[in-house]
């Protein structure tokens, strides 16, 4: 691991945008996630007679 | 040649970082631009399958495609960043210039291979899934660390892996893919070589350097020409079948003749005049012809022109 202190502003920059790519991807698969099981659940539960 | 010992990673010219790696190198690697063609004819493909599908799963299907597609040009890039260092084309891209390791990009490209694997095989359907699958390793595997090195077929069966996209996006609506699907197949196929040879007409330095057989390498540019036009005369006609079958109606009638003859005649040129231009021209026509054809088929079968209940209310008259 290298020093963040002693990271030019470059590698920082790049550091932070690879960090919020990665956010915006896992936040983006949880949505995915939930969205497919809405749609192959809902049906079926709309269907089951209580 | 084979190359001998794939490099996970091992230490090499991209150990070292030139440059800290920005998302968008990584973004690079996924190949960006042939994704978007492969979004588009598996888009294509899942309409055409005219079969009911929740909006919701056909985008994830169509996220799946593009993942996956994604995927293989991560594991292409990995595997190919020798030979890439070692041409024009493609020496800046991220692995040769050094900004992202080996390592990673075999990451990236496996990780995302399992993952669009898995989640088309759980939310869509096994068809597609397995489609997809066999798209990834046919690319990855058998084009990238077989056939590339090997000979100068390699792009006209490594093309089955570019080809595949429709009938994935078809198995993704329908859960089959009928013959209809396999013509959309066989039209990139048969596309795909006149399309890239035409590319490496004008970059056959590179891969001489690069030792890649090539056509234009290995049998000279005067075979190549020959062969463009050779598949080109069975593109045009093949490229209007699925007005046959009833896949495609008017539109793509009109859009498929004037393309195969259009497409036809600049091969024709390019085998008569050893020009680079016309080399160009053809390459650029190509995507032009391959974009409008399925573009017709959308149109059409989005417009809700479906060309077989015309025939079947023709017929029933």
């Amino acid at each position: 691991m290298s020093d963040p202190k002693r990271e030019g502003e470059a590698a920082r920059k790049a550091r932070r945008g690879r960090n919020i790519a990665l956010a915006v991807g896992l936040f983006g698969f949880v949505v995915v996630v939930f969205l497919v099981t809405i749609a192959r659940l809902g049906g079926h539960v709309a269907d089951h007679g209580f | 040649m084979l190359k001998t010992a794939p490099d996970f990673a091992a230490p090499d010219r991209a150990a070292v970082p030139a440059a800290p790696a920005r998302w968008q190198d990584y973004v690079a690697l996924l190949k960006p631009r042939v994704m978007s063609l492969v979004v588009f004819t598996a888009l294509c493909g899942l309409v055409c399958a005219a079969t009911p599908m929740n909006p919701i799963l056909a985008g994830v299907a169509v996220l799946c495609i593009a993942v996956g597609a994604g995927a293989a040009g991560a594991l292409n890039m990995w595997y190919d960043a020798d030979i890439d260092a070692l041409m024009r084309r493609t020496r800046s891209r991220p692995i040769p210039a050094g900004r992202v390791q080996s390592a990673d990009a075999l990451a990236l490209g496996v990780t995302l291979a399992l993952f669009s694997v898995t989640l088309m095989g759980l939310a869509v359907n096994l068809v597609a899934a397995a489609l997809l699958a066999f798209t990834i390793f046919f690319y990855a595997v058998v084009y990238t660390m077989w056939l590339k090195r090997t000979t100068p077929q390699n792009i006209v069966i490594g093309g089955l892996a570019g080809a595949l996209p429709p009938a994935v996006g078809w198995a993704a609506a329908s859960g089959a893919a009928p013959l209809n699907a396999w013509l959309l197949v066989a039209i990139i196929f048969v596309w795909t070589p006149p399309h890239f040879w035409a590319l490496s007409l004008g970059a056959r330095g590179d891969y001489e350097r690069a030792g890649v057989p090539m056509l234009p390498v290995v049998r000279g540019e005067a075979s190549t020409r020959r062969h463009i036009l050779i598949y080109s005369l069975v593109l045009a006609p093949l490229g209007l079948t699925p007005v046959l079958t009833g896949l495609g109606g008017p539109l793509y009638l009109a859009v498929a003749a004037l393309g195969g003859a259009g497409f036809a005649g600049l091969a024709a040129r390019l085998a008569r005049r050893k020009s680079e231009r016309d080399a160009k021209a053809l390459f650029g026509f190509s995507i032009l012809y391959l974009a409008l054809l399925f573009a017709a088929l959308l149109v059409e079968h989005i417009a809700g022109v479906r060309p077989l209940d015309l025939i079947a209310g023709i017929a029933a008259r």
